[in-house]
């Protein structure tokens, strides 16, 4: 029987409790989101003692499954205020599956000035003070660590920005290749590091292993699975070739791509950024242009891209970032974003929200447009050493705004619009402005449907079926971020009759059960109403779910589309 | 008529990224797709002037036509 880890910061203690027949079915997000809003008082401070951290693998973890490595990190964010749920590959989601904890839970803070380190056997949780990396970044955390525990150990691990605790401190687990992939939005680095835990290492030796209720259904399902990803287009050929970055040329082309701190949909440097140039750029330095960010992984977006000289400089480099800092702050040096991508990697550190924070501090004339290396010394010396600007850049795009008074400031809930401008695709507009996560492109991905015609097509730039697209997206994602599925299954599952029956048949043989897909639509729609109660009951109100009024007032070329949805029709998205 | 016609993704190989190609006045997106050796069932997502388009949409001088495989990301 799996079961339920808690550590307590304040008083140093451990315990392994059963887990509640309640929580049986839940994993990843359900099961995080379940208990942030079960135990964490949603009006308490988010850095303060009474939040919790809760990682949480999900339902098929650890089991054979192609791309099910997935790890749910669940807190209050001190970013949005709101509920976070955020989920990452690498390797420690396996790890604890088979280690038998369904969810591993942080509590309190400790009263006096130690740093502490976790580490995860078979016998459960040992707190250990930590005073050798305390003031590390990533990458040497990740060093020692593989000397004290061996290449095997599984990592979780934060930054000086999680040290800081600035609000776009991101946790960053430790990858197959050694190096990371990171929970990345909503400040949880900022929770990790209030409760002064450097990180957790992960060893599975001895461990007890996945059980499977029925393996010859699960065997038959996976298979059928696994073909799905394989044959559609998207999964099995795009996304390995050109990664996500793939997008650059499609959302420029569409009209859709944000540009100059989201003042025009399409960048005139895009040919020097786009996916098509990195995946050249890659395979002429000797690079990899395409990698899994966990074991399994059938897709492998990611990809290991080199330097001039042919040396590793950043992995995991997706299109969010490259567009952030490429087409968002006119930068056009593939070089300097990829460059960028490490540091803030190394330092921990969303790399939308701090790109998306960099748009608005190019708008307020701390550095110019396009000026990549000025970017690349803030980050180094200013977020890298804690400097005033540096905090106040690292804490994302709204405090960039406050901070110097600037009115267009993508954000919703306080956390950066990624990647996609909703005058122009408007279907995910819907979804930043009512997922419970703020503005979050990967709640209810309405690109599929309204640019990659993917799962049908809705017109981009028509307001006609948005809410109900984003609506069925968000309940299907809320769904597959429990079942610890890469999103990205998502491509082939909207559109291969079998994908989405087999995904449920290994639910069910891995747990002897008998769910329909009623049973998982469901599930996604009770996680997101929990989610939204909690945000409720932390002071949030339906005018928390609007985008930013300059999305209203200024129209985005080429084609003059502004957001135009009444307040009555975002709210409509509640009504399931 | 004038067309300029931009190709991504592995449509490009052995082709080109973009290029000004002529066309008979009243062709279709089709006829161009055809032109480059390509199928219907090789698109993914066909756009004119920045605007999805269907595969029968007829043509203006001087519009882009933008032809992109099935691929995605996010």
């Amino acid at each position: 029987m799996d079961r339920i880890l808690r550590v307590n910061l304040t008083d140093l203690t451990t315990r392994s409790e059963e887990t509640p027949a309640a929580w049986a079915g839940l994993g990843g997000r359900a099961l995080t989101s379940t208990i942030v809003a079960k135990e964490v008082p949603p009006a308490c401070h988010p850095l303060g003692p009474n939040n919790k951290l809760v990682f949480a693998p999900g339902l098929l973890s650890g089991t054979s499954a192609s791309n099910s490595g997935r790890l749910s990190c669940g807190a209050k964010s001190p970013l949005t205020g709101g509920i976070k749920e955020s989920n990452v590959g690498g390797t420690a989601a396996q790890m604890f599956a088979r280690l038998g904890i369904k969810a591993l839970v942080l509590e309190g803070v400790p009263q006096g000035d130690a740093w502490y380190g976790l580490r995860v056997t078979k016998d459960g949780v040992e707190i250990r003070e930590e005073r050798e990396l305390v003031g590390s970044n990533n990458f040497a955390v990740l060093d020692v660590l593989e000397a004290r525990h061996g290449k095997k150990a599984g990592v979780i691990s934060i930054g000086t920005a999680g040290e800081m605790r600035v609000t776009a401190a991101n946790i960053s687990v430790r990858d197959p290749s050694g190096k990371l992939r990171s929970h990345g939005r909503g400040g949880l680095g900022a929770v990790m590091g209030s409760k002064r835990v450097k990180f957790i290492t992960l060893e599975e030796e001895g461990a007890p292993g996945i059980q499977i209720a029925d393996p010859e259904k699960f065997k038959a399902a996976s298979r059928v699975f696994t073909k799905a990803l394989m044959d559609h287009p998207v999964s099995g050929t795009g996304l390995p070739t050109y990664g996500t970055n793939v997008l650059v040329n499609i959302l420029h082309e569409a009209g859709g791509l944000p540009t100059r701190n989201f003042t025009a949909g399409r960048f005139d440097g895009h040919d020097s950024i786009c996916g098509e140039t990195m995946h050249d750029t890659i395979v002429a330095r000797g690079g990899k242009p395409r990698h899994g960010c966990h074991a399994g992984c059938v897709i492998q977006c990611s990809q290991v891209y080199n330097d001039k000289e042919g040396k590793y400089l950043t992995s995991g480099f997706e299109y969010e970032t490259i567009w952030g800092l490429g087409a968002n702050c006119t930068i056009t040096d593939l070089d300097d974003i990829a460059m960028a991508d490490s540091i803030m990697d190394d330092l921990g550190i969303d790399s939308i929200e701090t790109a998306v924070a960099f748009g608005v501090a190019m708008e307020a004339g701390i550095l110019p447009w396009g000026d990549g290396k000025e970017m690349l010394r803030i980050l180094r010396e200013e977020v890298g050493r804690g400097t005033a600007l540096g905090r106040v850049i690292a804490s994302g795009a709204g405090a960039v705004g406050r901070t110097y008074g600037i009115t267009r400031v993508p954000v919703v809930k306080n956390q950066g619009i990624p990647a996609y401008d909703p005058r122009s695709v408007k279907g995910i507009g819907i979804t930043y402005a009512t997922t419970p996560m703020g503005a979050d492109h990967t709640a209810g991905y309405t690109i599929a449907t309204n640019i990659l015609n993917v799962g049908g097509q809705v017109d981009p730039l028509r307001k006609d079926g948005q809410v109900e697209l984003s609506r069925n997206l968000q309940i299907a994602t809320a769904a597959i971020d429990s079942t610890g599925m890469c999103i990205f299954v998502a491509f082939p599952a909207l559109d291969v009759p079998e994908c989405l029956p087999a995904l449920i048949d290994m639910i069910n043989a891995r747990f002897g059960a008998a769910l329909t897909g009623d049973d998982v639509a469901e599930l996604g729609k009770t996680v997101l109403k929990t989610e939204r109660a909690f945000n409720m009951a932390a002071g949030m109100t339906p005018v928390h779910d609007r985008l930013p009024e300059f999305f209203r007032t200024d129209p985005v070329a080429p084609h003059n589309a502004v957001w135009d949805f009444s307040d009555e029709e975002v709210d409509a998205f509640w009504n399931f | 008529m004038l067309i300029t016609v931009k190709l991504f993704a592995h449509f490009r190989n052995g082709r080109f990224k973009e290029a000004e190609r002529t066309y008979p006045d009243g062709a279709d997106c089709l006829h161009v797709i055809h032109s480059l050796d390509f199928t219907a069932r090789d698109m993914g997502i066909v756009m004119v002037n920045g605007l999805h388009a269907a595969l029968d949409r007829t043509l203006q001088d001087r519009d882009t036509l933008a032809l992109f495989p099935l691929v995605g990301g996010g």
